[in-house]
């Protein structure tokens, strides 16, 4: 009888670490998708700047709090703009962007089939 | 007439896919904010410089006076810089100078207003640098004009005497 109250302490200490693991690892997830506006070329992840560092932590405040992840990046947004988001949102200005590509292989694609279909 | 019109489309199609990238390759790819937007002031809670006490923001931007909050750290040498003008500015009492002291050292910080002399009204400590994150800043010196609890303008930099003009103008 005595080992199911140490079971009980032992599973929440070890759910409790899986829960703060899910915490880092939609932190770590965040900050690879943002930029670093101060140094170029790296992600909030990669950087060590004032900034970066500071950032980070807003992030885990915010995990904390209970916000979402899409509730974090629209924060951000609000506050820095679409240029702090790596991945850019599908809008207006970003039709071309996403659009292009998929276009290009749907050309692509219907002149090989039509080659194809020639030569028979 | 089939075989023609296919090379003229491929044509126009890479001629605007040039010119949009052509176009890009101009814009700049440094971090440019927004500052004509007016932002309301974010609020916060942070410790006081002086005595640790906790200072919140709807206290501070009451009055329908002129604020400019200062981002600064002893550490900053732009910080030096645009001290001078704080300083200037200090004198016009239509505005009152809040400051962000930024991830600094209370040691280090307060030589550095010993020395240089103390612009501001209240200052207020941003130990971890993420209340500057909440007013959307991303570095050292930053400083936002404030006027009726909305950012009216935005400073990123060092402030300097074409700046100064700038603010006397606005809280004219």
């Amino acid at each position: 009888m005595k080992f199911i109250p140490i079971f009980l302490i032992i599973s929440i200490i070890l759910n409790f670490n899986l829960l703060k693991a899910d915490e880092i690892k939609t932190e770590n997830k965040i900050s690879k998708n943002l930029r670093c506006l101060i140094c170029q070329g790296q992600s909030v992840y990669d950087s060590d700047s004032e900034f970066a560092i500071s950032l980070k932590l807003v992030i885990k405040n915010k995990i904390q709090q209970g916000l979402s992840e899409e509730q974090i990046y629209s924060f951000l947004k609000m506050k820095y703009g679409e240029w702090i988001l790596y991945d850019p949102v599908f809008n207006r200005n970003t039709y071309f962007l996403w659009l292009l590509p998929i276009l290009i292989f749907l050309a692509g694609g219907a002149i090989i089939i039509k080659r194809f279909y020639n030569k028979k | 007439m089939k075989s023609k019109f296919i090379p003229l489309i491929l044509i126009f199609i890479f001629l605007i896919t040039f010119v949009i990238f052509f176009k890009g390759l101009k814009n700049s790819n440094i971090y440019i904010p927004n500052t004509k937007l007016k932002k309301e002031v974010p609020s916060f809670e942070l410790k006081s410089f002086e005595n640790n006490s906790i200072i919140i923001s709807e206290k501070i931007f009451v009055d329908n006076k002129y604020y400019l909050m200062n981002i600064w750290a002893s550490w900053c040498v732009p910080c030096k810089e645009e001290h001078k003008f704080l300083m200037k500015l200090k004198k016009d009492e239509r505005i009152e100078l809040i400051g962000f002291n930024y991830k600094d050292n209370f040691k280090n910080a307060s030589s550095f207003l010993k020395d240089l002399g103390n612009p501001y009204n209240i200052i207020v400590l941003d130990k971890d640098g993420t209340a500057s994150i909440e007013w959307g800043a991303y570095g050292v010196p930053e400083s936002f004009l404030v006027h009726q609890n909305k950012i009216i303008k935005r400073f990123i930099g060092p402030i300097n005497n074409k700046d100064l003009l700038e603010i006397e103008k606005i809280i004219r």
